[in-house]
């Protein structure tokens, strides 16, 4: 009998760490932008291809940088989240359509709800490569002096708002 | 309305699972042949049921109804009707519909192919391959709804990954399920073995050929996602020990020694409560792979499902059945009998010193999948094990398990003679050892893994070969006759190992002998490797169904003399927005010329990779003889249940009576 309990045993420690496991993010691979300033750009407005939007814009408020594209399957599940944030009002949100046509991107907001306050146009994915994008959507918590707080890789979910976003705003906007 | 159609046929063969998992498991206890007969219509009824929702499933993608969330999210218009079918098990929610129609395949063929097997024993075992469908039907409908709609619909699909775009994912997942879910079999003959107190030869009989069958589609299912992965990666591998290709290969590691142990059993009635341990292990890891790609526990290419709730939930299930199945093998195995001795040199010896270093490599390759997982939840740091690991770990474990490999067959049952054996093997040791020394002299390359390689191979075929000539050579019978005079199992076991030397002879030479060269090439340049010319010809675009090509060719001379030309592409699906490569690869028994293009850079010049792979097709033709040999062990006439008159000799009670009259 006691011999016979030791697969048991093995296996039972095996679930603990599977269990601890499923609470870990593998992906989750710190963003040496965190800390920095953000890289400074000026794309044309998704409304409007005439002006212009730089993160220079927003200097002296805490906003959120979040990176779509209409092409972006992951985009449809936060999108509903993100736009009930912005009806909240409590944060700016500033979207770059990344590597994506106007004629779609507009179209995705009619249909979905804007949720932006501003969307910029990166059309080629320039800007994309300074901030290190290598998966659409990402989300970047932007302080009042421009510096980086956060970055959310992968869609925006409750949880994440609730339990590291809006708290972490709500510190800097106190700031 | 189809896919509600669909959704409400899962939700009966949940219900009849349920009966099926619980009436015939107490009817067997209670000795009520009314409940216990329940098992056999059941299983027929669930397979139906489930089969259905599957046809369901198909039919919503072939008509593109993209008011199915999971047909909306892997497939689109564009994408041709074989891929969109394959595109039914290429996600998460469509490949556990996979799994649980498979698995009520396998019930469905134990039930009508039981004849021989006492009822209370097939009512248990059919009951907790209903226990088994109970979890994975609940677990779909709970999280992982194929049917679920998406309103409003989508206008069009997000498309298939271009990845699983191959003639490889129409047969790779099938294949592997049916080897995965094939092992449950086993796993219900144990649990039914254990829960009826009937460990005995004839168990193992019965679940000899099952375990083999399953064992036959794991292999041919790891092969092709081998072969998959090195015309469709495109950087010539064909093995990456990730996360994934670990979890299939261990229910492998652990179903070979099973199937070798399960021989012991049924020959001399030892090793029993260890083949018990090894037919829950097999079915264990299986879940724990299934656990492993659907729950995003660890990152891989595979893992396109990260919901914590469905990794709660395959976690939660492991528990109970695995957790269970090894208590009750704690509460049971005590009590099975000894079974009949054996010396030390004995090819029982062998067989369970090669069947602990196969379950020692499953283990090795356990920690080392889970291993940056255990670090990271100790908040030790990430790190990730690669290769250098698993050569270093695996070689060593399997270099003896294939040495004794070669001695095995030839030792005697029970008691033979280290002398004997000495005398009858040094021929083969001999010829084996020459080989290993001259050939890579010869092929102008020694290294000690190389000869290593080369000297296990050879020593497995001479071995082989002496045994063959042992057995053949010694009659007075024309050569037919010697052949048919030896049962097609035994043959099947030849041509098996043979295998495993022709693998081991590949994996040898191609890990020795290959070459490769990354080159920028402008159309007419020419690059040099292993004898060979390969002149590009440039690129030009050409237009798939859902994806627009970049199509290079190469031409290949020897000497001036055209050999081949390679055709490598380079794509990019449309509506993923994903790039991919397609290798141009001109197989050969001698060696693969293989060619992948990079990036286009300026001046319409590109970067190719160019490799020179010797014998590498020997890698997945061995696998090929494993599983036929395999294959020839089914067809064996032991397992012919029609010939047969049904033998009522083996009920539970004769076997227990003769157990008592053996005590």
């Amino acid at each position: 009998m006691k011999r016979g309990l030791i697969p048991l045993a093995i296996f039972l420690i095996v679930v603990g760490f599977l269990f601890k496991g499923l609470f870990l993010d593998p992906r989750e691979v710190p963003s040496p932008l965190v800390g920095k300033p953000a890289p400074q750009f000026s794309l044309p407005r998704l409304d409007n291809p005439e002006t212009k939007f730089s993160p220079k814009d927003m200097l002296g408020k805490v906003w959120l940088f979040n990176v779509w594209a209409s092409w972006c399957g992951a985009c449809r599940d936060e999108h509903p989240i993100l736009v009930e944030l912005s009806k909240a009002g409590f944060v700016p949100v500033i979207g770059m359509d990344y590597k994506d046509t106007r004629p779609e991107a507009q179209q995705w907001l009619d249909q979905g709800g804007n949720p932006y306050n501003v969307v910029a146009v990166d059309a080629d994915g320039r800007v994309g490569i300074d901030y290190g994008v290598y998966g659409v959507p990402e989300t970047y918590v932007i302080d009042k002096a421009g510096m980086i707080a956060y970055k959310q890789i992968g869609p925006v979910t409750y949880d994440a708002l609730r339990d590291k976003i809006i708290p972490l705003v709500k510190r800097l906007q106190a700031q | 309305m189809i896919p509600e159609i669909g959704h409400f046929s899962l939700i009966l063969a949940l219900l009849v699972s349920l009966v099926l998992g619980s009436f015939p498991i107490i009817g067997a206890a209670r000795g009520n042949t009314v409940w216990m007969g329940l098992a056999k219509p059941l299983a027929g009824v669930q397979f139906v049921l489930i089969a259905f929702a599957f046809l369901c499933l198909v039919y919503a993608f072939a008509f593109m109804d993209y008011s199915v969330l999971y047909v909306a999210n892997n497939s689109n218009s564009k994408l041709p009707l074989q891929f969109r079918i394959a595109a039914v098990w290429g996600g998460h929610e469509g490949s556990l519909l996979l799994w649980a129609l498979i698995l009520s395949i396998w019930t469905v063929a134990v039930s009508l192919f039981s004849k021989r097997i006492p009822d209370d024993m097939r009512a248990r075992i059919l009951g907790v391959m209903g226990l088994i469908s109970v979890g994975f039907l609940l677990f779909m409908l709970m999280v992982s709804n194929p049917f679920e709609r998406l309103i409003p619909a989508a206008l069009d699909g997000r498309d298939l990954n271009p990845l699983l775009q191959d003639p490889g994912m129409i047969f790779h997942p099938p294949m592997l399920y049916m080897g995965y879910v094939g092992f449950s079999v086993a796993f219900a003959f144990s649990i039914a073995a254990l829960l009826g107190g009937q460990l005995d030869a004839a168990w193992a009989r019965w679940s000899r050929p099952w375990t083999i069958l399953a064992w036959i589609f794991l292999t041919v299912g790891i092969m092709a996602g081998s072969n998959w992965a090195y015309y469709e990666l495109g950087w010539g591998g064909w093995w990456f020990w990730d996360a994934v290709e670990n979890a299939s290969f261990m229910p492998w590691l652990v179903g070979t020694a099973l199937i070798h142990s399960l021989a012991v059993t049924e020959k001399r009635g030892s090793f029993k409560a260890w083949t018990v341990l090894l037919a829950i292990c097999a079915f264990s890891l299986s879940l724990l792979g299934t656990f492993l790609v659907r729950s995003g526990v660890l990152t891989s290419v595979h893992a396109f499902a990260t919901d914590p709730r469905r990794g709660i939930f395959i976690l939660a299930f492991l528990v109970v059945v695995i957790g269970g199945s090894l208590l009750l093998f704690a509460w049971r195995a005590s009590t099975v009998g000894r079974g009949g001795k054996f010396d030390v040199v004995s090819r029982e010896s062998f067989l369970l010193a090669n069947n602990v270093l196969l379950a020692v490599a499953a283990l090795s390759v356990l920690l080392g999948t889970l291993y940056p997982l255990f670090l990271d939840a100790l908040n030790l740091g990430k790190i990730s094990v690669g290769p250098p690991y698993f050569d270093a770990v695996f070689a060593p474990l399997m270099a003896p398990a294939i040495f004794l490999m070669g001695v095995g067959p030839i030792a005697r049952w029970k008691e033979a003679a280290l002398p004997e054996l000495a005398k009858r093997l040094r021929w083969a040791f001999g010829i084996s050892i020459a080989t290993a020394v001259i050939l890579p002299l010869m092929l102008g390359n020694f290294t000690p893994m190389i000869g290593l390689g080369l000297f296990l191979a050879f020593w497995v075929f001479a071995t082989t070969a002496e045994l063959v000539y042992q057995r053949l050579g010694k009659s007075d019978l024309p050569l037919m006759g010697r052949i048919k005079a030896n049962s097609r199992s035994w043959w099947g076991m030849v041509i098996a190992h043979l295998g495993i030397a022709v693998f081991v002879l590949g994996v040898t030479i191609v890990k020795g002998f290959e070459s490769e060269i990354a080159v920028k090439m402008l159309p007419g340049d020419v690059a040099h490797l292993a004898g060979y010319d390969f002149t590009f010809d440039g690129v030009v675009d050409r237009k798939g169904p859902n994806y627009e090509a970049s199509h290079g060719q190469i031409h290949v001379t020897k000497n001036g003399v055209l050999r081949t030309i390679l055709e490598p592409e380079k794509r990019l699906y449309t509506v993923t927005n994903m790039p991919m490569t397609e290798a141009g690869i001109s197989p050969h028994l001698i060696h693969d010329l293989y060619a992948s293009l990079g990036e286009p850079l300026d001046g319409g010049a590109w970067s190719v990779r160019i490799y020179h792979k010797p014998m590498v097709e020997w890698v997945w033709f061995g696998c090929l003889m494993m599983a036929f040999g395999g294959f020839l062990a089914l067809a064996d006439k032991r397992y012919r249940l029609k010939k047969r008159a049904p033998s009522k000799e083996i009920t539970s009670k004769a076997v227990k009576s003769s157990k008592k009259a053996k005590a």
